[in-house]
């Protein structure tokens, strides 16, 4: 189904296949507020979109849209090549999307290893019986599900904190376990909504290391709303441009970059 | 020397040892390693296995007798593994600080002319590639984690795994090769080349043979009764001594199994969870240890704290006694069985010290203090004296013979000599050959009789036949009036409180002593919190004048101690600063092993050391500083300068006047 004549190898190596997720005329409104205005782009297979845009864009309605959050009043989003009809976000989830949160959505109470885990919650089939009696097939699954967290605990560098309650640990570590749980999920898009904010230098480094790390080792499609500027242009292979609720830009960072839309809604125009 | 082949059965190399111990312990565990959250394990039939692969890959590889193959990694099975499978090739092993910077890495790769290098990951691959052209025998890698490795051509890197799949299947092509080569080996082949941190000038490359390995590591195990049931935690670097004895030498010679932790950060949860019974800590791991216990008391119930003093009071009264087989009376003994049930026993379990049977420190002083605090738990914490090019040993404390301020008797067939400047001397079976291609430091350090100048200068009690060392040798100087200027005495003595993490005292040649001083982040910080001190950095804290007050208290309090001594009451300190950065191996004031290099401190802080002399009150700086990934920055500061109060010393001015 997925259209891959098109696919091509990037600089460093990495193959870029066909269109993956489409968005297509996506209109979004909240009550007389126009979030979104008639916006089309595509995400392609295994590579680093990202949504970039100045505050109050609509970056993050735009995320949500695509993780089912909410559903557009005029337009379609196509997944796989498919007309994705209106969908709850656990829906979309089963689809293989999974995302992170701008402003953290853990279980603070719960343990680091406990909170990746829930990110398996759709690889777990049995049933509440089984489970509270934990034999047999609960058990076995439970065990392989442990044993994905487990990878992905080595793989984010994070074995020291697996058995500490989330809420002890520091901002940057936080959206680590994030991006943890979102991986959990094996997803075949992550949807990361800033996944820098309010971090600092080094922080940023090494969360970058991980972004292209996943991308590289798993072979994820990752969509990122980010505000750095110089991160967005290092990691991503795509860059669309949103101000206002429209689209303004949509390309590579080098042809985003010179492109004069961008420039002003950067810099700053008289809107006239 | 065929006696000597008969105290170790023919056992003349470590692959013999490996054979020995897998007919004679197949099933027992040989490693265990915590990876995906649980503690993976190898037994020494399968550790037999996996190295006869590995070798065979060498072999595929090309690895020729003599060639010298770089391990570059933190404690893993697989590196240990790598060391005993270059051996069976004819190769030697030469493993590295892991944290060396790239170019400090060129030096040593380019010194021993390593034409193989083993890599943990990709960080430490990049490291090599980045130096490769500056080193002209380098030829191929193997590299263990594939992480991000992908892209990177493989044209002369391999995995690791993949590299013993090779082996495997050109078996047949290379067994007999190999068979022949791990044949060959005998007492007098090189075991290993193990690089000295050095505290002045390039890193030496000593040359330890299979005799200086086996037999220390043999004398060593005969001295504490280490047996096939020993568990010990590997997580030290691989590249110092002390690693490859107690993890190659003494494991392979006793059989017993080693355990490499999850990762650095990990290493406090996976002590407790094997819990060794014989297990080596530098002084620092001990203090931090108790610093860390002494501050979450301090966040515990009333009657917890209450109890914890009580019984540790007790502890202190007669817990070393019973260690140490002392008669002590049937109340107290009761006591401390209880003390054992309510206090000592869950904190020996909390520290991970629940089964050690053997413990050891070394490389610096350990405050009197802190090691009475684990004895009188009941840990069996002993102090030894070693070197590199002794092969670890050369004193040893015997259980139910260790005091604080000594560091024991000679290990087995060791002999010690001090000569009339009070330097110590040794020679031993485990006397290293020879630093590789540096014939006129080995001449200078070992003489043709095979004694060995340790460079300390020490004595031995007349009571006891214990050694205690005073200092470096060369440290030790004249102050202007000739009394003696002992630096390590007094900068101990300061280290032994917990808020000071480093000390470097100046006044050799002068009238008097000045002092620099590096505060202990998690002490003095928790200290902050507790007295509502807010501070935003390292520097800040540093700079805090309450934390100066308490400085000074504590050097007021040293001076006292240091002018009871009339040989050593001149190295009372008179003026002092705390540093506005801790003292770094990356930027080179340190040795990878973390004893200060003095010159270079002396010499990068030379302002410093001016205005303590010049009577300044303050004075600024700039001092550049390396990270980690070998980028450079600076920072500045505003240091106080404090004045401390000296005890007069009416013997001294009798003498100066």
């Amino acid at each position: 189904m997925l259209d891959t004549s098109d696919s091509y190898v990037t600089e460093d190596g990495r193959t870029i296949g066909g269109v993956v997720m489409e968005m297509k005329n996506i209109t979004l409104r909240f009550g007389g507020v126009v979030a979104i205005k008639d916006i089309s782009f595509d995400i392609r297979e295994g590579e680093i979109r990202a949504i970039i845009g100045p505050n109050g864009a609509g970056k993050s309605s735009m995320l949500n849209v695509i993780s089912g959050f909410y559903n557009p009043q005029e337009g379609d989003v196509y997944y796989k090549g498919a007309l994705r009809p209106p969908m709850k976000p656990y829906q979309v989830a089963q689809q293989g999307i999974a995302r992170t949160f701008q402003n953290i959505a853990l279980f603070e109470g719960m343990t680091v290893l406990d909170n990746i885990m829930t990110g398996r919650l759709n690889h777990m089939k049995a049933g509440l019986f089984a489970q509270a009696i934990w034999k047999g097939k609960a058990e076995a699954e439970e065990v392989a599900n442990r044993e994905v967290v487990e990878k992905i605990i080595d793989f984010l560098e994070i074995q020291s904190i697996r058995k500490t309650p989330v809420g002890r640990l520091p901002y940057g570590l936080k959206k680590r376990v994030e991006l943890a749980r979102a991986l959990a999920a094996e997803p075949s898009i992550l949807l990361l909504d800033e996944p820098m904010a309010g971090m600092n230098v080094e922080e940023k480094e090494d969360m970058s290391r991980f972004i292209l790390d996943v991308n590289d080792e798993f072979g994820t499609t990752i969509a990122l709303i980010e505000h750095d500027m110089g991160v967005v242009m290092d990691l991503s292979d795509r860059v669309v441009v949103m101000d206002y609720g429209k689209k303004i830009g949509d390309g590579t960072p080098d042809e985003v970059r010179s492109n004069q839309a961008v420039i002003d809604a950067y810099l700053g125009v008289s809107h006239d | 020397m065929s006696q000597l082949s008969q105290a170790t059965q023919g056992l003349a190399s470590v692959p013999a040892l490996l054979n020995r111990n897998v007919a004679q312990f197949g099933d027992k565990p040989a490693y265990r390693e915590k990876e995906f959250g649980i503690w993976q394990s190898w037994t020494w039939a399968q550790t037999a296995d996996e190295i006869e692969a590995l070798a065979l890959g060498f072999l595929e590889m090309g690895v020729a007798e003599g060639d010298f193959i770089a391990i570059i990694g933190r404690n893993r099975p697989y590196f240990y593994w790598t060391m005993v499978a270059a051996q069976s090739v004819g190769a030697v092993p030469v493993p590295v600080y892991q944290d060396s910077a790239a170019e400090e890495m060129a030096y040593v790769l380019g010194h021993c002319g390593a034409k193989y290098v083993v890599a943990e990951d990709q960080e430490q691959v990049d490291k090599v590639i980045d130096v490769q052209d500056q080193l002209s025998d380098f030829d191929q890698m193997v590299y263990l984690d594939p992480r991000g490795m992908r892209k990177y051509d493989h044209g002369k890197l391999h995995q690791f795994s993949k590299l013993q799949e090779q082996g495997r299947a050109a078996k047949s092509k290379h067994a007999a090769e190999l068979k022949a080569r791990s044949e060959k080996l005998t007492y007098d082949s090189t075991c290993v080349m193990l690089y000295t941190s050095g505290t002045t000038g390039k890193p030496k490359g000593v040359v330890l043979s299979n005799r200086n390995i086996i037999e220390s590591a043999k004398n060593a195990c005969e001295f504490d009764k280490l047996g096939p049931d020993e568990e010990i935690l590997a997580y030290l670097p691989m590249a110092w001594v002390g690693d490859f004895i107690f993890s190659i030498g003494q494991a392979y010679w006793s059989g017993f199994c080693t355990n490499c932790p999850e990762s650095a950060d990990t290493m406090m949860t996976d002590l407790r969870e094997i819990g060794p019974t014989y297990y080596f800590a530098p002084p620092r791991v001990f203090e931090n240890q108790l610093t860390n216990v002494m501050i979450r008391m301090e966040d515990a119930g009333r009657f917890k704290r209450w109890l914890f003093k009580r019984y540790m009071e007790h502890a202190k009264k007669v817990g070393g006694k019973i260690l140490d087989g002392e008669s002590v009376g049937a109340m107290d003994r009761l006591q401390y069985a209880i003390g054992n049930a309510m206090v000592y026993g869950p904190l020996k379990d909390t520290l991970g010290f629940g089964r050690v049977r053997v413990g050891y420190t070394a490389g610096e002083a350990i405050g009197p203090e802190i090691f009475e605090f684990y004895r009188s738990l009941g840990i069996n914490l002993k102090q030894l004296y070693g070197q590199t090019e002794a092969s670890v040993f050369i004193t040893l404390q015997p259980d139910g013979e260790v005091r604080a301020d000594t560091v024991g008797v000679p290990a087995p067939d060791v002999e010690i000599k001090i000569d009339d400047k009070g330097e110590i001397f040794y020679r031993s079976p485990g006397v290293f050959v020879e630093y590789y291609k540096n014939a006129d430091s080995t001449a200078s350090t070992k003489d043709t009789e095979g004694w060995v100048a340790t460079g300390d200068a020490g004595f031995f009690e007349e009571k006891t036949g214990h050694l205690r060392i005073i200092d470096r040798a060369k440290d030790v100087g004249q102050m202007a009036d000739g009394a003696m200027f002992a630096p390590k005495y007094v900068e101990n003595k300061l280290k032994f409180y917990p808020d000071i993490l480093e000390a470097v005292l100046f006044g050799n040649g002068k009238d008097r002593c000045v002092a620099f001083i590096n505060i202990d982040l998690t002490a003095v910080g928790n200290w902050a919190e507790r007295n509502n001190i807010a501070y935003a950095s390292y520097q800040e804290l540093a700079g805090h004048p309450r934390v100066l007050d308490t400085i000074q208290q504590h050097v007021e309090t040293v001076n006292k101690s240091v002018a009871e001594d009339p040989m050593l009451s001149g190295c009372q300190i008179h003026r002092f600063l705390v540093l506005h950065k801790e003292l770094d191996a990356d930027d080179g004031e340190m040795t990878r092993t973390r004893k200060v290099r003095r010159v270079i401190v002396a010499d990068k802080f030379n302002d410093l050391v001016t205005a303590l002399y010049d009577g300044s009150s303050e004075v600024s700086t700039t001092t550049e500083v390396t990270y980690e990934d070998g980028r450079k920055g600076s920072i500045s500061a505003t240091l106080q300068l404090r004045d401390a109060a000296v005890v007069p010393t009416a013997v001294q001015k009798v003498a100066a006047e």
